[in-house]
């Protein structure tokens, strides 16, 4: 049951990313990224729909992907709060994407080890689609940060707002220590010092610091989040809860 | 998707009448005009303007099917619903390469669009008020345009014809995935199978519509049909999706909201009740219930992107000077 439960958590961080991507679908700075993001929300939502399949797999309970997706609520959702964060603007959304893919990246990269074949095998794909999100949003990040007045100003508050998350990537619930122990999934805290050195690496092209954030915020791995995961969940899954057990 | 029959193209031109013969002979010897073949006026016009509302009906389209990406009832159609209004954004973004090959940047292109003095397809200043408008759309509307666009596949115009052939294999698809919602509705539950007729209801008309004015009421079709941008009339192509989509709509168990509709043995397709033209040029001319929502959306879009795009040409030009500066 325990890794049933971490790997509801990995799940929860990419559905919840990839929503928040797909919000911005129509009305985005420029076409291209009109197509881009999309691309990268179809990436996430990819991941999220094998790893809840495999979670509904080791729960035994005969349950859907959907099932997962669209019946819990905001108290059983066990995403980190970065990936809830509200899009704001590009500058957010970017900054946002990259932190979690700089994560995500090395994560990737040791899951390819894993005991279980199901995320051995979302990992070897992931693991390339991790790599071109840190450099799609890292691209973009140095062009705002060394962009204009406005664009580093932007930047430099996005920075402010989302640091205070980061730690929280890096904690591992009592669920993710077992599976982490079981050789499941990787430990997490090991991840530190890569995504160090990718965020360092960027953030010196982009004229960015990174702050110290001496009150760091947690919760979202026992479902204490911030008040937008609530109309987030509402949104998606106001047709399926709408129509009980029907087919779509 | 697809623009609607063309709307308002000035084929004017002004070539003496050897050049326009010689242009006639290469037309009607089904060559290719390429971007830096010479050309009449009133073709590349034609052709700038045509290629213009394509493209920015993808882009407009975008929006009421983005509308339910948030909202899908499964992480499968939500995915595919992505993927498809990702579809619609490339296909706009290949339709404006395609106009700026004629001399016209995407970004006056843009601009036309949000003042308005461009058109976009009327089809997209209807609300998507259900999940079952997502299935009707790829079902009618993708439908509709893909009886518009296999012909403009074979259009005199290269860069138009070449970007046809890849627009519409993927909207076959579209139609194909649009279908199959509504089938999985209309197998569904009562609640679910009233909302696919209830939607059906809603868009059958406009989607008639797409195909623009009867023939007699066309102002630009001849031209057009001698230059070969155009290889089929509004009312042929309109005939040929009624009688394509009316065996679909009974195989599912859908009513068509058309009383009059009836097959009529003699020409071999359905007779169908008077379109209101009244309703087609009012949303036309910027009337619909959301004209002004649409072009809202896309300015403040536009305008909320701008220090973003600000950004990256400053960005360019800092690299290039470092680079320079370094050299």
């Amino acid at each position: 049951m325990t890794v049933y439960h971490a790997l509801l958590e990995l799940a929860d961080d990419h559905l919840v990313l990839g929503h928040r991507l797909s919000e911005w679908c129509g009305h985005a700075p420029m076409l291209e990224e009109d197509l881009a993001m999309p691309n990268m929300a179809l990436d996430l939502i990819g991941t999220a729909r094998t790893l809840y399949d495999r979670a509904a797999a080791l729960e035994g309970k005969g349950r859907s992907e959907d099932d997962m997706a669209y019946l819990r609520d905001e108290r059983a959702y066990r995403n980190c709060l970065l990936v809830e964060r509200p899009n704001e603007d590009f500058a957010h959304t970017v900054l946002r994407q990259l932190y979690f893919a700089a994560f995500m990246h090395p994560y990737w990269i040791a899951a390819q080890d894993s005991t279980d074949g199901v995320v051995r095998g979302v990992a070897g794909k992931a693991v390339k689609e991790m790599a071109y999100h840190i450099r799609h949003a890292g691209e973009w990040v140095i062009r705002l940060g060394d962009g204009t007045e406005e664009s580093a100003a932007r930047m430099r508050d996005a920075v402010e707002a989302l640091s205070i998350y980061v730690d929280e990537l890096f904690d591992s619930s009592p669920a993710a220590r077992e599976a982490e122990a079981a050789g499941v999934l990787p430990v997490r805290a090991d991840l530190r010092t890569q995504w160090d050195k990718t965020i360092a690496d960027i953030f010196g092209e982009a004229a960015l610091t990174l702050p110290e954030a001496p009150y760091p915020q947690r919760g979202g791995r026992e479902g204490l989040h911030g008040e937008g995961l609530g109309h987030l969940l509402a949104e998606m899954q106001s047709v399926y809860r709408a129509h009980p057990g029907a087919q779509w | 998707m697809y623009s609607q029959g063309l709307i308002g193209a000035d084929g004017q031109t002004n070539e003496t009448p050897e050049f326009l013969e010689t242009f006639q002979k290469r037309i009607d010897a089904e060559e290719k005009v390429e971007p830096t073949d010479a050309m009449p006026e009133g073709y590349r016009r034609t052709l700038v303007r045509q290629i213009g509302q394509h493209a920015h009906s993808e882009i407009v389209g975008m929006l009421p099917e983005g509308n339910w990406i948030t909202r899908a009832p499964s992480l499968r159609r939500k995915a595919a619903l992505l993927a498809k209004v990702q579809d619609e954004g490339g296909h706009g973004l290949y339709l404006y390469s395609a106009a700026e090959t004629l001399g016209v940047s995407r970004e006056e292109m843009t601009e036309e669009l949000h003042s308005g003095k461009a058109k976009y397809s009327s089809i997209f200043n209807y609300p998507t008020l259900s999940w079952a408008d997502i299935g009707t759309i790829g079902w009618l509307v993708d439908g509709a345009a893909i009886m518009n666009q296999i012909p403009l596949c074979r259009c005199s115009f290269g860069p138009y014809a070449r970007a046809m052939i890849r627009v519409c294999k993927e909207e076959s698809f579209h139609q194909r995935q649009g279908y199959e919602i509504i089938m999985t509705l209309a197998q569904g539950t009562p609640e679910q199978k009233e909302m696919a007729q209830d939607s059906l209801n809603r868009w059958w008309w406009p989607s008639l519509m797409m195909f623009g004015p009867h023939d007699a009421d066309s102002e630009h079709s001849d031209q057009s049909m001698t230059w070969k941008i155009k290889r089929f009339t509004n009312d042929q192509l309109r005939q040929k999706f009624i009688d394509a989509t009316v065996p679909q709509a009974e195989y599912l168990g859908l009513k068509v909201p058309d009383p009059d509709l009836k097959w009529n043995e003699e020409k071999g397709g359905y007779d169908h009740g008077e379109i209101d033209w009244d309703e087609f040029w009012r949303v036309v001319k910027g009337h619909g219930r959301m004209n002004r929502d649409r072009i809202k959306d896309r300015r403040a879009a536009w305008e909320r992107g701008a220090w973003v795009r600000e950004a990256a040409l400053a960005h360019a030009e800092k690299r290039r000077a470092r680079k320079i500066a370094a050299e």
